[in-house]
């Protein structure tokens, strides 16, 4: 991307710890070096607790690392990361608030008056498709919905860097790919820098520049990296029949298969212990 | 079932109640009345003394100082209660301190508490008061701060990650938690402060329904400890639906059992 812009987020040596119950140190993710260009959109793929979203909660100044450094924009991250909004797995709606309000409140807190920053967030809701759903709370929507609130509830904002922990993680499959091309569609209209953690490879193809490929954990380091030269506009379900997306998925799974395995492994025998 | 039919049937529970009631309290069943008017009155007595009470207007005075101490009751008791809890969930530290205390005073059945109100507030209004603001505080209190400790992590990270302050936090996220663990425990907090005005009343006042209930007990009036009784189911229920009412406004944006999906 343009060199003139500041890298978005540059991550250096960071490593996360954790104090067990019991007093031991786990090292979550150890030496993690990753940076995100503006506009560039870097998914992150690793087996299941490989802390992918342990490295996502750094970036957005949730956990603190125990070394290394988080610059973004250049300046280092202290405190949470103001230009980032960030996209959770779980839901994080805000239960008692219409739809529309919880769009709207990203705005109110920062003090724009609340008509204005409901006629926006109108508008932000008919942009994901949920025009006519304004006055439903969280409970009256479907998880797919849900998700299209919260999308919006984000990107109000208008945050630089946009951070995602599998968002699309808990829908079906149809589901993933229409909010894949969703997502696409609003991030080609206004290109942030975006880092998406998922566990499926396919999915992070389909959708980003770069693929990050993260070791099992504990102690998880980023192994791999590779650039996704595919031509956009991408539509996600087509995209998959490509060639090109094949010989790409059958090179970053070569790598990825052997971690997975690993973290399978591990994950069954913490399971017995 | 049809709302009809249910309708039918309640009123027969009903019916059939008073009907069993007045012929066992009336009618010696093989020379012997079963149910001996002397301690069990009979429907149209008790009946026509809370015709009486309302004829006569002597009732609306006693009703409106139970009502007047049960809203007094509860709203302080609240107050105090959304205060502290707030108070304790966001300072751990303080309410580790206070957490023994907090059980022990909870543990007294506030009966006991009665004569001590009286000696320290009087025989009027605030010694109903106190005692119901002690039943309502502690069912206000742990709510409040169960909802407030129980927000979601995302939730919260959310909040933070959208920008809001420490301000602002609490009247987006806190706040509204809290308050609809506050309001799942309505019914209970009113009913108490009502059972707080009419018990503190029963043990030594000049007016309310406990008052009235105990005068007619103390001359062995029992169609009047009835009739009382009667009057105070109605005003409780009244009371509830009201509660239902403002239940249903206030907390539209939580799924009920039937619409959980």
């Amino acid at each position: 991307m343009a060199m003139t812009e500041p890298t978005a987020v540059a991550l250096d040596g960071a490593t996360v710890a954790f104090r067990l119950a019991d007093g031991r140190v786990y090292i979550a993710v150890e030496q993690a070096n990753l940076s995100v260009d503006h506009g560039e959109f870097v998914a992150i793929v690793g087996p299941t607790g490989c802390g992918k979203s342990t490295l996502l909660n750094v970036t957005a100044g949730l956990l603190k690392p125990a070394a290394g450094t988080a610059r973004i924009f250049d300046r280092p991250l202290s405190g949470l990361n103001r230009d980032a909004g960030y996209l959770f797995q779980a839901d994080a709606l805000f239960p008692w608030k219409t739809a529309i309000d919880n769009v709207a409140i990203g705005l109110e807190i920062r003090g724009t008056p609340r008509t204005e920053a409901l006629a926006r967030a109108g508008r932000w809701l008919t942009s994901v498709g949920l025009g006519a759903f304004a006055g439903r709370y969280p409970h009256m929507l479907s998880g797919g919905q849900r998700k299209r609130v919260a999308l919006a509830q984000v990107l109000i904002r208008d945050p630089k860097i946009l951070l995602m922990d599998e968002p699309f993680g808990p829908l079906d499959a149809q589901t993933r790919q229409i909010m894949g091309n969703l997502l696409l569609e609003l991030w080609t209209a206004d290109r942030k820098a975006v880092l998406f953690v998922t566990h499926d490879l396919e999915e992070a193809i389909a959708l980003a520049d770069r693929v990050v490929i993260m070791s099992a954990g504990p102690s998880a380091r980023i192994i791999g990296d590779w650039r996704i030269t595919l031509p956009r506009p991408r539509d996600i379900a087509e995209i998959r029949m490509e060639k090109d997306f094949h010989a790409l998925h059958r090179e970053i799974w070569g790598v990825l298969k052997d971690e997975v395995m690993k973290g399978y492994v591990q994950s069954t025998q913490a399971g017995a212990a | 079932m049809s709302r009809v039919t249910l309708l039918a049937l309640q009123v027969l529970v009903a019916v059939v109640t008073l009907v069993l009631w007045q012929v066992l309290s009336t009618v010696p069943v093989f020379g012997k009345v079963l149910l001996p008017p002397f301690f069990f009155s009979n429907p149209v007595d008790v009946f026509s003394q809370i015709v009486k009470w309302f004829w006569t207007g002597v009732i609306w005075k006693h009703l409106a100082i139970t009502l007047w101490e049960s809203i007094l009751a509860f709203v302080i008791g609240s107050a105090g209660g959304i205060l502290v809890g707030f108070w304790f969930a966001r300072q751990p530290r303080v309410a580790a301190v206070f957490d023994p205390y907090v059980k022990m005073v909870n543990a007294l059945p506030r009966v006991v508490l009665a004569p001590i109100f009286a000696l320290w507030f009087g025989l009027g209004v605030w010694s109903k008061v106190a005692l119901g603001v002690t039943l309502v505080f502690f069912i206000v209190f742990f709510n409040v701060y169960q909802g407030v400790k129980e927000v979601p992590t995302t939730v919260l990270d959310n909040g933070r990650m959208l920008g809001m302050n420490e301000r602002q936090l609490m009247r987006h996220v806190y706040w509204p938690s809290a308050l609809s663990w506050m309001f799942s425990s309505l019914h209970t907090s009113v009913g108490f402060a009502v059972v707080g005005a009419v018990v503190g009343e029963y043990l030594g006042s000049a007016a309310g329904l406990g008052y009235l209930i105990q005068q007619a007990e103390g001359v062995f009036d029992v169609a009047g400890v009835f009739a009382g009784m009667f009057v105070l189911s109605a005003f409780v229920i009244l009371i509830d639906m009201g509660v239902t009412a403002v239940e249903k406004r206030l907390l539209v944006w939580r799924p009920t059992a039937a619409a959980r999906d």
